[in-house]
């Protein structure tokens, strides 16, 4: 069996690898939610992380690289939106497109700042976000099972960590208890309805895919200046791509994409500690089993063998006033 | 709106998006402090104005026919294939056993039986989405795309723990035997006239070439064809007409994984010679921007290919011998699949208006 250390090593590591996927999570959700397919999520992450890395080096401030990174992700989630709301592409395309993009532009501009091999360099002190050590995480420490646990696995992350739980509930909040909520979640469903009491389909679009940006701004930033010490080539390694599968997993709700970005966050942690999972299921489980295991589960979702994923019913359609 | 001429609908559209593309590109290389009339120099010195470049460009392009026409056959049906990548892999997974694993007497027949363990391994891995997708209604956007990670972690499980042999360090098979060693341009009489020294690009050429009249006939020539085109263009307006949609979503995806899978008889059996990690390294991908750009038709997809095969090539010139990094060609690609697949609708109504400009003055004669 596994010792209560080794699972709070691997939930503490857990807890740092399910943020970013959380942060653009949500970020899939507000676009999605608003009728917009999004499997541009990877791009936008990519691109801030590469934004964040670069400010945050010349800068020597975590801050200014986050703001940074959401510009970068803005400017992205710009052509997105323009693309497919204002000139009603196709969205999937779309986001094909400017991931490309984005895993290209990132290299070349990280390569023609820095001149090496298409990273940033190394970042060190306030040039990234640092570890916050909660209240009394010292003092709650003897405390049997749960000290430990407060003072190693909820204390001393990044403010970027807690920040995007902060946004689970944020999002809830916005979603079901807010007009501009309600709004969202029928443009998505009956975009002919949200027109006809006089809301403006394509603003309301265009707000839901700005906010995307900023959260999967928040989420590249993490990577670059928070997960890692830098930006590296294609260092967002398919976690936009993770994050969608979460959020259909999820079935587009902000509780249980927390959920379900915790257990995919799980499974990447578990990959990092091969010798623990043999430890406790006693055969040898090829890492890439373990890397598979969020994208096989979101297949099963989707063929609808644990519930039913039905996405926003107008997904994926440009709106049409005329029609 | 004013419908556009023929012409413009097939030649110009591309064009343009093409002109935009490139344009952006240019200003990508002036934003990185280079000078994108070297760069473009570089590119068609290092791929086109030579044999041996042209030995590049057309191994690359071979490759891209295969995954464009892959997507083609599915856009056709109304389905977005984004899973080339995987069945790609999955395709090299084929060719693999299939060298490997059977003494085959003479490169034809090895040739013959790499062909139908590409293709079938490639048809297997797009069947499971295309049945969810029918039986289920999972969107087969997202399947595919998690069907391609799967792909990797499969692949990635296969060389390193299954597949590689004992005592090597490389995630890698073994050398595929010399019976089944492709003929290579350089090798083939007549051909090697041109081609002197040793180039990646073999026979599989002409099969690509030949795919693509198959996919032709296909589609437009017998009645599955016509059956696929009714059924992408309107699924319930087929349905009315008889069309068994399980049948058509299934079929065209089998074809599409097939062709996808082929292409490793290229680049696995006719290059490397043996299956290593991340085979398809990305013509998968680049399957969709093919398509795109050539229109959904062999023809395009053949010549799009070409262009594909070209910025290939001289992106790899461009990484040897200016500052300008090899992921240049990443970024046109993105551009290429924005103006041609999603920005279509803008490049037509700009058409659309300066078109109009020219119309203007006709009517009021009349």
């Amino acid at each position: 069996m596994m010792d209560y250390g080794t699972l709070l090593q691997i939930l503490d590591s857990t807890l740092r690898l399910a943020t970013p996927l959380l942060l653009a999570c949500l970020a899939g959700l507000y676009s999605e939610r608003s009728g917009v397919f999004d499997i541009g999520l990877e791009g936008k992450m990519l691109t801030a992380a590469m934004c964040a890395g670069a400010v945050a080096y010349y800068t020597g401030s975590a801050w200014a690289g986050a703001l940074a990174g959401i510009g970068g992700s803005l400017v992205f989630a710009l052509i997105h939106g323009v693309t497919s709301i204002t000139f009603r592409g196709n969205q999937l395309i779309a986001g094909v497109a400017l991931n490309f993009l984005a895993s290209g532009i990132t290299v070349l501009t990280a390569q023609s700042l820095f001149g090496q091999g298409g990273r940033t360099p190394p970042l060190t002190g306030a040039a990234r976000f640092g570890e916050l050590t909660l209240p009394f995480a010292e003092a709650l420490r003897p405390v049997p099972v749960i000290g430990p646990l407060y003072a190693d696995v909820i204390s001393g992350h990044s403010i970027l960590v807690y920040a995007a739980f902060v946004i689970v509930a944020l999002t809830w909040w916005v979603l079901y208890r807010t007009r501009y909520g309600l709004r969202l979640r029928a443009v998505g469903e009956n975009p002919a309805a949200v027109d006809t009491a006089g809301v403006s389909v394509n603003r309301l679009r265009f707000s839901a895919v700005m906010i995307t940006g900023v959260l999967c701004g928040l989420a590249g930033a993490y990577m670059a200046t928070a997960l890692q010490a830098g930006f590296g080539k294609e260092m967002t390694a398919g976690r936009g791509y993770i994050a969608l599968a979460a959020l259909i997993f999820a079935k587009w709700r902000p509780v249980q994409a927390m959920g379900a970005c915790l257990l995919f966050g799980f499974f990447q942690a578990l990959a990092l500690r091969p010798d623990v999972v043999e430890r406790v299921v006693h055969m040898k489980v090829p890492v890439p089993f373990l890397d598979a295991l969020p994208y096989i589960l979101t297949v099963l979702v989707l063929a609808g063998f644990v519930g039913k994923a039905i996405p926003p019913r107008a997904g994926g359609e440009p709106y049409v006033k005329e029609r | 709106m004013d419908r556009l001429p023929r012409w413009a609908d097939v030649a110009l559209v591309p064009l343009v998006s093409l002109t935009l593309a490139a344009i952006i590109s240019a200003l990508v290389i002036i934003a990185i402090g280079q000078d994108p009339w070297e760069a473009i120099t570089v590119m068609v010195e290092g791929s086109v104005m030579n044999a041996y470049g042209w030995g590049y460009t057309l191994y690359y392009a071979t490759s891209f026919i295969f995954t464009g026409l892959a997507v083609t056959v599915a856009f056709h049906a109304g389905l977005f294939n984004i899973g080339g990548e995987g069945q790609a892999q999955l395709g090299g997974l084929g060719v693999a056993l299939a060298v490997l694993f059977i003494p085959w007497p003479h490169w034809t027949l090895a040739l013959l039986g790499a062909s139908v363990g590409a293709a079938l391994f490639g048809a297997a891995w797009a069947a499971i989405p295309a049945y969810l997708q029918a039986k289920r209604g999972s969107h087969i956007v997202i399947t595919t795309i998690m069907f391609n990670y799967i792909a990797a972690s499969l692949m990635i499980y296969m060389l390193v723990d299954v597949l590689r042999p004992p005592g090597k360090m490389d995630p890698a098979t073994a050398n595929f035997p010399p019976q089944a060693h492709l003929p290579r341009f350089n090798e083939i009489p007549g051909v090697n006239l041109i081609f002197e020294t040793k180039v990646p690009a073999n026979v599989t050429f002409f099969i690509a070439l030949a795919m693509a009249v198959v996919v032709w006939l296909l589609l437009w020539r017998t009645r599955l064809g016509y059956q696929i085109r009714a059924f992408g263009k309107s699924e319930s307006a087929a349905r009315y007409a008889g069309i068994n949609p399980t049948r058509i979503i299934m079929i065209a995806m089998l074809i599409s994984g097939g062709l996808a899978g082929l292409m490793a008889i290229n680049n696995v059996m006719g290059e490397a010679e043996r299956l290593l990690g991340n085979s398809a390294s990305g013509a998968g991908f680049i399957g969709i921007a093919v398509a795109l750009m050539g229109r959904n038709h062999p023809v395009g997809v053949v010549l799009a290919a070409l262009l594909f095969g070209f910025l290939f090539q001289g992106g790899a010139e461009l990484g040897l011998w200016t500052k300008i990094p090899i992921e240049l060609r990443t970024v046109v690609q993105g551009l290429v699949i924005l103006f041609t697949g999603a920005l279509d609708v803008m490049v037509r109504m700009l058409l659309t208006r300066i078109f109009a400009l020219f119309r203007q003055p006709k009517l009021e004669a009349a």
